[in-house]
């Protein structure tokens, strides 16, 4: 059994109330971290190793040591809590069992960063957690661990909730601000990026729930014993959100390095592959990483193992790798379609675009109209190939990275899997109808 | 004052420069085109992405060159700086794929657009375009409207530069048009269908680079090219009055306001100098006014241009059911 | 809502307004703006009409248009008039692999209309929406603000007719409840 360090009291009977967070010892860090210089925090996450959860790894303290302090200007932490990446649910699951973990680690976090007030910034669809998330706050407002003068350490601080209203791209940090601002979520063009000018012009921090969470047990264990764990430069543990078709697919807390094969195959995580069948892909990451067929997500090209971090999982670059991102693992058997996959998720960046510049902007719908002429038997070779070309064009020119994370995925399945897109430009009368989707568990597709 | 090196030219600039102004400092071929970026409104520029270039060295302190292409209308200049624009074909390359992305849904139909002939868009696919579209699906199509007596709105052109709504909220009074919706179905509206009635809402027309947003009271009178540009001023209290007169024979067809050789307008003018002065009384004339635009204004280019219509009559009727997949 | 209605938050709703503008700086009153989206379409039958959009506008302090850009940007605020259960099914890959087409048809020949439509009897709409955070228990479906996961065709029957037998009142996402 790995550590656990977030998911440790997760199945206490009423953790998420106060009194039960705190009789497993929950705020006993926060008194520790009041007793603590702001720097000597930020130190702490620094040595922990801790890189961002939300998908593009940044080292955390870094990150809060980056953060502007002219005199005057109130700052900000905002807790991403966006979650939309598809494939993860890490958050959602985190923060609806064990809010008092995610209230503990902004405290902190903005008392290092000597932000006064700060934000959880929710998914609209999350309805139901932001009112588990309101009641933990208004019970931490009555215990004393929010408002003025927190545990007499003169702190006054305040957390809100602020919900969104469906748009992936508000995970973004940036349309993230603009939308808890009450405008469109439109990425904004960096420099000047937010630990300059944030929120309202002010210098923020947007971190990542899972993030924010870590810091708890950072802050506990000390930043050094944190970093024992894990390989590497991926230092901790880590929430993998596992989906798909295993047998037992769920959030798991794992110590990073443990090898990919070990994750899915037993039975302390994902179980193997559902009703005996072989593995054929994994998307490693979120629906925005490089998927790569089983052969390459198991093992290393030079044939070693691949294991669960950051460095192994990008070893070999695009050619032979993918990445962790934000920890959405997403498996296929041997009966999925990849092209028709691929298709749900170019949809899905077509349909989140914003809109703002023209490469993804008009892209994203090129594309998902060229799979689906290729799902419908009707697709030539040249467009396979004009496919590769559309996400290249896309690639790196945009202006936000919503514009890779729609061009990776088709990239990476054309990469690894031409030959499948060949199949169904060459051969569309083998293309089964049913070959291409799966039923709803158990239910025969009669009605189809 | 930094320096910067463009395709080997260099230039000292002021603090703060960005790549595009420093290059339009030097001037001449160098200068990348730019379909949203527009000097005198703030924020503006970083959505068309067609200005972009390509930093082979970041500066003299970090040397190290930028790993993507940037967008040149908002990166600023740094010392030491080294940027490719017309010398790195791949970026000429990527710069292809920026005007395809931009036409891919565009209607193409020059003949009979109002902006023919004084169209960024036109010159942008004219000098960086394909011959040919590889785009077989239906094209996004909106329908006409007038948003007042006095602008027309012709969606399926626009390029979502906003441009307009930059202007509605750094020189007019007021806002009531905006960007809705999102992803390729944003588009310039006011919502509910009405005026915008800001004394100063005609000068959305001057600044759209296409044929989105034009002046109802010119259309269909007469093409820009056999109309007669002049300078000319009048008293006005609410803006300069210096305008340019778009005049066949002694009618004033058209009122604008003055535009540089990048065409951004120089002065912002008022709608009553721009819709109501239709006669020649009202105004002084200075003189011809020289159009300083790559594009010439003349019916023979114009000609050279029908060629580059796109053929779209080929698409078939997959498309239909791609564009609905159900 | 009918057309002579006057549009104007019930008494909670309007205290909860000012309660939630306190949360943002002076001055910054329009970060309130998707929050009180949400409470308006709970408030006005499940969307968000023109004037409804005009009287928040109104509320905030700020241009219609503003109003007018946001509540068209995001996915959840409705347009034009919904059923009083709107369903949201996922159909991004996760879910797809667990069989959300599937469900989608199910759904859709069962209540005899397409995503993006409404029953003629007004109770439900049917829209198929982005992945939501849920994929581990794919398939699913949100109706208001609560997630039906790990679904099978018996359990979809389940809700609807469960939805039938009690539902009087459009469900929104946000329930009344603090937000
Ligand atoms: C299109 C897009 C979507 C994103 N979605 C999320 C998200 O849902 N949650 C999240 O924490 N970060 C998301 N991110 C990453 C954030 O921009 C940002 O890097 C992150 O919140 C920083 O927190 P961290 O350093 O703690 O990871 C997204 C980024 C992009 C480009
Ligand atoms: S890349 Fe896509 S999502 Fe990002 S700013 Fe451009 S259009 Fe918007
Ligand atoms: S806007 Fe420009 S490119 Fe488009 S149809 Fe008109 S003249 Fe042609
Ligand atoms: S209408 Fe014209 S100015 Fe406005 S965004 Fe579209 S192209 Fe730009
Ligand atoms: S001019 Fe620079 S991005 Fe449009
Ligand atoms: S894909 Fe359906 S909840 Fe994630």
């Amino acid at each position: 059994m790995g550590r656990k360090l977030l998911t440790e009291n997760i199945n206490v009977p009423g953790i998420q109330s106060l009194s039960v967070y705190r009789h497993q010892g929950g705020y006993e860090t926060l008194k520790k971290a009041v007793g603590m210089t702001s720097e000597a925090i930020v130190e702490e996450v620094k040595k922990s190793g801790l890189r961002g959860r939300g998908g593009a790894g940044f080292p955390t303290g870094l990150k809060w040591s980056f953060l502007a302090k002219p005199e005057g200007v109130p700052r900000h932490l905002v807790c991403n809590a966006d979650e939309s990446e598809p494939g993860t649910f890490k958050d959602r699951y985190m923060m609806e069992r064990i809010p008092h973990l995610l209230i503990e680690g902004m405290i902190i976090g903005s008392f290092a960063l000597g932000a006064n007030s700060s934000y959880i910034y929710i998914r609209g669809e999350m309805m139901y957690v932001l009112h588990i998330l309101q009641r933990a706050i208004d019970e931490a407002y009555e215990a004393g661990f929010l408002g003025k003068n927190i545990l007499g350490s003169g702190f006054d601080f305040d957390l809100y909730v602020h919900c969104g209203a469906g748009a992936y791209i508000c995970g973004e940090e940036t349309a993230l601000i603009e939308s808890l601002e009450g405008k469109r979520g439109n990425p904004r063009i960096k420099p000047p990026f937010p630990a300059i000018k944030g929120l309202w012009e002010r210098p923020t921090v947007v971190n990542n729930v899972e993030s924010i969470m870590a810091v708890v047990p950072i802050i506990k264990m000390g930043g050094d014993e944190y970093a024992k764990i894990g390989i590497g430069k991926s230092t901790g543990t880590k929430l993998i959100s596992a989906c798909g078709h295993i047998n037992k697919p769920g959030v798991y807390e794992i110590e990073m390095g443990i090898p990919v094969e070990e994750f899915i195959y037993s039975d302390e995580y994902c179980g193997g592959i559902r009703n005996g069948k072989e593995l054929k892909a994994v998307v490693a990451g979120g629906s925005s990483v490089p998927v790569l067929p089983k052969s390459l997500i198991l093992n290393l090209a030079n044939g070693e193992p691949r294991l669960m971090s950051y460095e192994s999982l990008s070893e070999g670059g695009f050619a032979t790798g993918t990445m962790l991102g934000s920890g959405g693992f997403i498996l296929m058997d041997e009966d999925t379609s990849i092209v028709k996959n691929l298709w749900t998720f170019t949809r899905f960046y077509h349909h989140e675009s914003c809109g703002q510049c023209s490469p993804c902007r008009e892209g994203t719908g090129w594309m998902e109209k060229l799979l689906h002429k290729i799902l419908d038997g009707h697709g030539t070779l040249s467009d396979v190939d004009l496919l590769w070309e559309i996400q290249s064009k896309i690639e790196g020119k945009t202006i936000c990275p919503l514009g890779d994370a729609a061009a990776w995925p088709v990239a990476s399945a054309i990469r690894h899997f031409r030959h499948e897109f060949e199949e169904y430009v060459t051969n569309p009368q083998n293309i089964k109808k049913d070959h291409h989707y799966y039923r709803v568990n158990n239910i025969s597709p009669e009605f189809a | 004052m930094p320096k910067v090196t463009i395709d080997g030219h260099s230039i000292e600039v002021p603090d703060g420069t960005t790549i595009l102004q420093a290059a339009r400092m030097i001037g001449g071929d160098i200068v990348p085109p730019a379909m949203c970026y527009y000097s005198t409104l703030k924020t503006s520029g970083g959505y068309c992405r067609t200005c972009i270039v390509k930093v082979t060295k970041g500066s003299e302190k970090d040397p190290r060159p930028m790993p993507k292409p940037v967008a040149s209308c908002r990166t600023t200049v740094m010392d030491g700086m080294e940027v490719q624009n017309t010398m790195a074909p791949d970026l000429q390359e990527a710069r292809k794929g920026v005007v395809e992305f931009l036409l891919i849904n565009h209607p193409l139909d020059c003949p009979i657009c109002d902006q023919a002939g004084e169209c960024h868009l036109q010159d942008l696919s004219y000098q960086h375009g394909l011959a040919k579209s590889r785009y077989e699906f239906k094209r996004r199509e909106f329908e006409k409207i007038d948003i007042g007596d006095k602008i027309k709105l012709h969606m399926s052109r626009c390029i979502l530069c906003y441009r307009c709504v930059k202007v509605a909220d750094q020189v007019c009074d007021s806002r009531s048009h905006g960007v809705i919706n999102r992803g390729d179905v944003a588009e310039i509206s006011t919502y509910i269908e009405k005026a915008l009635d800001s004394e100063f809402s005609g000068n959305v027309i001057d600044v759209c680079p296409v044929g989105a947003l034009t002046d109802r009271t010119f259309r269909f009178k007469s093409r820009v090219w056999f109309t007669k540009p002049v300078d000319a001023h009048r008293n006005c209290t609410k803006c300069s009055g210096k305008t340019v007169l778009w005049m066949s024979g002694d009618d004033v067809l058209r009122v604008s306001a003055r535009k540089d050789k990048y065409g951004e307008v120089e002065d912002w003018i008022c709608n009553d100098c721009r819709f109501e002065k239709k006669s020649a009384r009202d105004w002084t004339i200075e003189g011809p006014r020289h159009i300083d635009r790559k594009s010439v204004i003349s019916a023979n280019h114009y000609e050279k241009k029908k060629s580059l219509k796109i053929d779209v009559s080929n698409q078939s009727k997959i498309e239909e059911r791609a564009h609905n997949p159900k | 809502m009918s057309a002579d209605k006057e549009i104007k938050f019930s008494d909670d709703a309007y205290a909860l307004v000012q309660k939630i503008i306190k949360r943002y700086p002076e001055g910054k009153q329009k970060s309130a703006l998707i929050p009180v989206l949400h409470i308006a379409q709970a408030e006005f039958s499940g969307w968000l009409s023109a004037p409804v959009m005009d009287y928040v506008a109104s509320l905030l302090s700020i241009a219609s248009i503003e109003v007018y850009e946001v509540a068209s940007f995001y996915t959840m605020f409705n347009l034009k008039p919904v059923g009083k259960c709107v369903i949201e099914v996922c159909r991004t890959g996760p879910c797809w692999l667990m069989g959300a087409e599937d469900l989608v048809k199910y759904l859709e020949k069962k209540l005899n209309i397409k995503d993006g439509e409404t029953t003629a009897d007004g109770m439900f709409t049917l829209k198929t929406a982005e992945c939501l955070a849920s994929c581990g228990t794919a398939p699913m479906m949100q109706i208001g603000e609560t997630y039906h996961e790990s679904l099978t065709l018996n359990k979809v029957d389940q809700i609807l007719d469960d939805c039938r037998a009690t539902v009087t009142e459009p469900i929104s996402h946000w329930s009344k409840k603090e937000i």
